[in-house]
């Protein structure tokens, strides 16, 4: 295991992830929240969790928020994922956002939910392998 | 002779294979073991134990929106049936997960008695998932404690 200087670089196991995220979680279930969560911290992320789009939404609104990743569930009471990302560019976030649906979704549902701002859509269940090529090449990017 | 350890661990395989085998795990519950490792040694034991509350606050939040006699919010009841799927998908819950799919499609159909049923099936099948992994975790602390290895298992 090989860490270079603070912050920039590191190797966790045989897995390298080329910058250390700041993650942002936004779904209303506990265990997926959980899951993500150590999903997150195992490819040497730090995380922050909210339990819908309406308190994704007001984490950002003084402005100071600053995540490279939003993983945005699509179905949430009080503001669901898509009015949530909507807004969330409307606030000029630029902070990748990958949207995290199911498979009972039919394309039109995952067309609306990409057009309302999203970066990529991924179905649930997450996982490391899912979600790591992802994240390196729209780091890349 | 086997010690106790080398028979712990063949217990503790067969009976892993065997809940996949039946149908009570998929390979999500993989995923999740490789998840665990030094930094987060009981993330499984906490990952599933959350699952099970949750399934009780949600079928609790079923049962109640189906004794509205003649006045059911079928849409009520399968928003907590969809966040249900959901949970038991990521947990690799397969039984549940599927059964929460019919359930589904009672609530679209509105069908009462259906969805009656569904609420019963689901409501056994997390009680006896909840035992059987209760099992397995149990066997993982007797290998432990045993001194041995919690063996890796290939299904």
């Amino acid at each position: 295991m090989a860490t270079t200087s603070t912050g920039d670089i590191e190797k966790t196991k045989s897995v390298e992830v080329k910058k250390k995220l700041n993650v942002l979680i936004v779904d209303d279930d506990p265990v997926i929240r959980k899951l993500h969560e150590i999903i997150i911290k195992s490819i040497g992320g730090i995380s922050q969790t909210a339990k819908n789009g309406e308190e994704a939404v007001n984490i950002h609104r003084d402005g100071n928020a600053s995540f490279d990743l939003i993983l945005m569930d699509k179905e949430m009471p009080e503001r669901d994922g898509l009015s949530a990302t909507k807004k969330l560019r409307e606030m000029k976030v630029t902070s990748m956002i990958i949207g995290v649906t199911t498979l009972a979704d039919n394309e039109e549902e995952r067309k609306a939910f990409m057009e309302a701002g999203l970066n990529h859509c991924l179905a649930k269940p997450l996982s490391k392998a899912k979600i790591l090529p992802l994240i390196n090449n729209l780091m890349d990017a | 002779m086997d010690t106790l350890v080398a028979q712990l661990q063949r217990q503790f395989r067969d009976y892993t294979i065997s809940l996949y085998h039946q149908g009570f795990l998929d390979d999500q519950f993989t995923e999740l073991k490789k998840l665990q490792d030094e930094c987060s040694p009981d993330f499984v034991a906490e990952v599933v134990s959350l699952f099970f509350e949750d399934c009780e606050k949600l079928i609790g939040n079923m049962a109640r929106a189906l004794d509205q006699t003649g006045n059911v919010d079928f849409s009520l009841v399968g928003s907590s049936v969809h966040q249900l799927k959901g949970s038991s998908s990521s947990v690799g819950a397969k039984r549940v997960k599927g059964l929460c799919v019919t359930f589904k499609e009672c609530c679209d159909s509105q069908s009462f008695e259906g969805c009656v049923r569904c609420l019963q099936q689901v409501d056994i099948e997390y009680k006896s998932l909840k035992a059987k992994l209760q099992d397995l975790f149990n066997l993982e602390q007797q290998i432990v404690q045993a001194g041995g290895r919690i063996p890796q298992v290939d299904i």
